[in-house]
């Protein structure tokens, strides 16, 4: 009969009755299990790695790779081209970035692009250098675009596969406990980068707030972490909370966020207890507003609101209107306080918020949704990623997922931007399909989806004067004109993922006059 | 539409050279809408702003909503070309600036008219509102407020006349309470509109509300505005409660009443109902209509009705 490491009789038709390994020693099969003990003159168990060059050859990162980023630092973001630097520097070519959204502050990436770092984009949204690069086809492979949901579904269910996350966060401790609402880069909820850590081959934290452990209540759990990295600055608090706090001054941008709140009081959906999220548009923030003077002067009170969390939603919240938050991304410096200070403000990843594929997101139990919308077609389509230029300029985001998943879905939207009209036959681009859009808002009419004639009923009934859409399309176009189409080539610089999985469009380089 | 009775609460300032701001004049719904030639566009862009009111008043949809020119005095170079331009154009009215004197009013009384006829509108179209601005106007307003049957109403505009007055604004207004009661006086006396000056600290809601309520205790139709922003405020505070409301309601029905009755006495709760409480109540009504307060058919067609 053998004896095991420890010299104790182990029987092996035991050992194949249990499908078992006989003992071998205390350290021999778990690596991360401290070998130090007793001697205190070692330094403290650690996940920490000296620099990004030595991080990216442990975790192993070859050419043809995909790594991923999260977007909760916005303008701010100083890892994306940290890291992309880095990896460049390194020669690792031909990689797949599959970031949670890229913005204006990441054209650095446009280089990596031109040096075959880069091959391959997933990405919410693109904004800037960057965008206009991509739009007159600087890359071979179209980028994808998904949406939130979209992204966190793919992921679990392993259609893409992430060989590294780098993910910077606002603080965290030796052993990757990190949270988002502490330092001086906070950003408040970490629910797109949660999705990652959780399903990363190897997961990175960089962060400029090393703090001790443990680095309690953590959103990215040390079990899921790989190695850390300090770095200088991990973001810039300026570009952070974008400014979304400041309540828009514009009258348009007033007059329509009050006309939205009036519909949604109007709707029936409007009762105590209800659900909403707004985004974070002028007209969209300034509607919560005017929705909390209903909720006072009706005696209403949100047992829930989900976003995108922006200030005003904290006011009403800490005022006792709105009863519960669920946050997978904070928008400015008050939601990202609250999210630290408030009990019932809570922190839900991007899987939880919007996955459609999973046992059930937020947005499946959202009673009304306030969306912003680029351009909207006489058939309710929406388009929030490319500008009447064609033009990549925007980001999918969680658009669709709300879209469909609340029981009230307003868009809002200024009727004519500029010299260009809003309200079109055709849209340059689809993100959200018209049969998920209930109402439209515009600071010259309001129009409901033919689809929902209870709806119109409803508001109707309410007096709210109500115009086809097409009408509005056709007053638009009596204003501005009809624009010579955009000329495209034939080139597909993105294509459009729907949540589900599906391609619901693609975007074309755009043709240089 | 357009008519002398019509509610003038809020009369909203929009530059005449600014597309922008014209394109969207209509959205907010004020009252009237005046597009200014004068103050508010410099010397250099007085020949754009004059054409793109030109056009603007030609080509868009201001939805009904009642339209205003303010063109420059005939002391100036541009005067005389606003009042071509603008006859031709055919807003409801043409508003005189800085007007001192009741001949100020008739001369371009005379100008409009040449243009009316030379264009073949009828005589008397273009109609006509003078603003008073210097302690003369102030003393000269009721022979200013009778002085054209074009005009719809006298307007106080403040800063200039403060300045004459060697004083300041404040925010009790007290150094206006003279011109504002003359104003009133003289437009009433006149049959006439009256509108008070602009308020122009446009962060100040609280400034404005208690500014409104004050010109609204004095008896003016409205004010001139300078942002879409104090619409509401001012709607706000010209609508009737609804106690106001169904009071109204009350002396209407009592009218009814009497009517069927034959009877020549209206009574409501044992008090006789004169003219005067008719009035009121009629403006009462008409207040609660346009700010959609009464919103149905039927009370609306009483309102007329009774009149």
């Amino acid at each position: 009969m053998p004896d095991n490491s420890i010299g104790r009789e182990i029987p092996s038709e035991i050992l194949a009755q249990f499908s078992r390994n006989m003992f071998a020693g205390a350290y021999v099969n778990t690596p991360h299990v401290r070998q130090d003990k007793g001697n205190r003159t070692l330094p403290r168990l650690n996940k920490l790695v000296d620099n990004l060059e030595q991080v990216i050859v442990k975790t192993g990162l070859k050419d043809g790779m995909t790594i991923s980023f999260h977007h909760h630092f916005r303008d701010g973001d100083k890892v994306v081209n940290l890291v992309m630097e880095a990896i460049s520097q390194m020669g690792i070519k031909n990689l797949t970035v599959a970031a949670s959204s890229l913005s204006a502050v990441h054209s650095p990436m446009v280089k990596h692009i031109t040096d075959k770092t880069v091959s391959r984009i997933f990405t919410s949204g693109l904004r800037g250098e960057l965008a206009d690069a991509i739009s007159n086809g600087i890359m071979d492979n179209p980028v994808l675009i998904h949406s939130h949901g979209g992204r966190a579904r793919a992921i679990e269910s392993g259609q893409i596969q992430i060989d590294v996350a780098f993910l910077g966060v606002p603080s965290c401790d030796v052993y990757g406990n990190a949270n988002g609402y502490t330092g001086r880069s906070a950003c408040g909820s970490l629910g797109y980068a949660k999705v990652d850590a959780g399903h990363a081959r190897k997961t990175v934290l960089l962060t400029d707030n090393l703090v001790e452990y443990p680095n309690t209540p953590f959103s990215i759990h040390q079990d899921e972490v790989d190695y850390i990295v300090v770095v200088d600055e991990v973001g810039n608090p300026e570009g952070i909370g974008t400014g979304a706090t400041r309540l828009t001054k514009n009258p348009k941008d007033i007059l329509i966020g009050s006309l939205a709140a009036k519909v949604i009081a109007c709707s029936g959906y409007f009762e105590d207890g209800f659900s909403f999220q707004t985004g974070s548009g002028g007209a969209s923030l300034i509607a919560t507003n005017f929705i909390r003077d209903y909720m006072l002067a009706q005696n209403i009170k949100a047992a829930w609101a989900l976003g995108g969390i922006t200030g005003q939603m904290v006011a009403l919240h800490e005022e006792g209107l709105i009863k519960r938050l669920l946050d997978v991304q904070s928008f400015d410096r008050e939601a990202i306080r609250s999210i630290g200070e408030n009990r019932y403000h809570t922190e839900i990843d991007a899987s939880y918020y919007a996955n459609p594929l999973n046992k059930g997101c937020a947005v499946n139990k959202i009673n009304v949704v306030v969306l912003s919308a680029l351009e909207i077609d006489t058939d309710f389509n929406v388009n929030v990623l490319t500008g009447s230029d064609g033009v990549l300029r925007g980001a999918s985001g969680g658009h669709c997922d709300t879209a469909v998943g609340a029981g009230l879905t307003v868009v809002v939207a200024p009727l004519i931007r500029g010299r260009s009209a809003t309200v079109l036959e055709r849209v340059q681009t689809v993100i959200t399909p018209g049969a998920t859009v209930d109402v439209l808002v515009t600071d010259r009419g309001v129009a409901v989806n033919p689809r929902r004639p209870r709806v119109e009923e409803q508001l109707r009934k309410n007096r709210i004067p109500i115009i086809p859409i097409a009408e509005l399309q056709q007053k638009a176009e009596r204003m501005v004109g009809k624009p010579e189409p955009v000329q495209y080539e034939k080139k597909i610089v993105a294509v459009v993922e729907y949540r589900d999985g599906t391609i619901m469009d693609v975007v074309r380089q755009v043709r240089i006059q | 539409m357009m008519s002398e009775n019509r509610l003038r609460r809020t009369m909203l300032y929009v530059p005449g050279n600014n597309a922008g701001m014209i394109r969207d004049a209509a959205i907010y719904q004020s009252d009237s809408i005046m597009f200014d030639l004068e103050d508010s566009v410099s010397y250099r862009e007085k020949d754009a702003a004059r054409l793109l009111v030109y056009y603007s008043l030609r080509t868009l949809d201001f939805e009904g909503i009642e339209t205003v020119v303010r063109i420059n005095g005939l002391d100036t170079p541009y005067g005389r070309e606003d009042i071509k331009a603008m006859v031709k154009a055919r807003p409801f009215a043409i508003r005189l600036p800085k007007t001192e004197t009741a001949q100020d009013v008739l001369d371009v009384e005379t100008l409009i008219a040449a243009e009316e006829q030379k264009n073949g509108i009828p005589i008397g179209t273009t109609r006509m509102m003078a603003a008073i601005e210097s302690p003369l106007g102030v003393l000269n307003a009721y022979a200013i407020a009778t002085s054209s049957k074009r005009l719809i109403g006298i307007a106080i505009g403040a800063e200039d006349y403060v300045t004459s007055m060697k004083t300041s604004r404040s925010p009790d207004g007290v150094e206006l309470m003279f011109a504002r009661g003359m104003l009133v006086t003289a437009a009433r006396a006149a049959g006439i509109g009256a509108f008070d000056t602009v308020y122009s600290d446009l962060n100040n809601e609280e400034g404005l509300r208690k500014e409104v309520e004050l010109i609204k205790q004095l008896g003016f139709d409205g004010k001139s505005i300078i942002s879409p922003r104090q619409i509401a405020i001012v709607h706000d505070v010209f609508n009737p409660t609804p106690k106001q409301i169904a009071n109204a309601k009350m002396v209407l029905q009592a009218i009814e009443e009497a009517k069927a009755k034959g009877s020549g006495v209206i009574a409501l709760n044992g008090k006789m109902i004169d003219k005067p409480i008719v009035d009121r109540a009629m403006h009462t009504l008409d207040l609660a209509i346009a700010s959609g307060l009464i919103e149905d058919a039927r009370t609306a067609m009483e309102v007329s009705n009774a009149r």
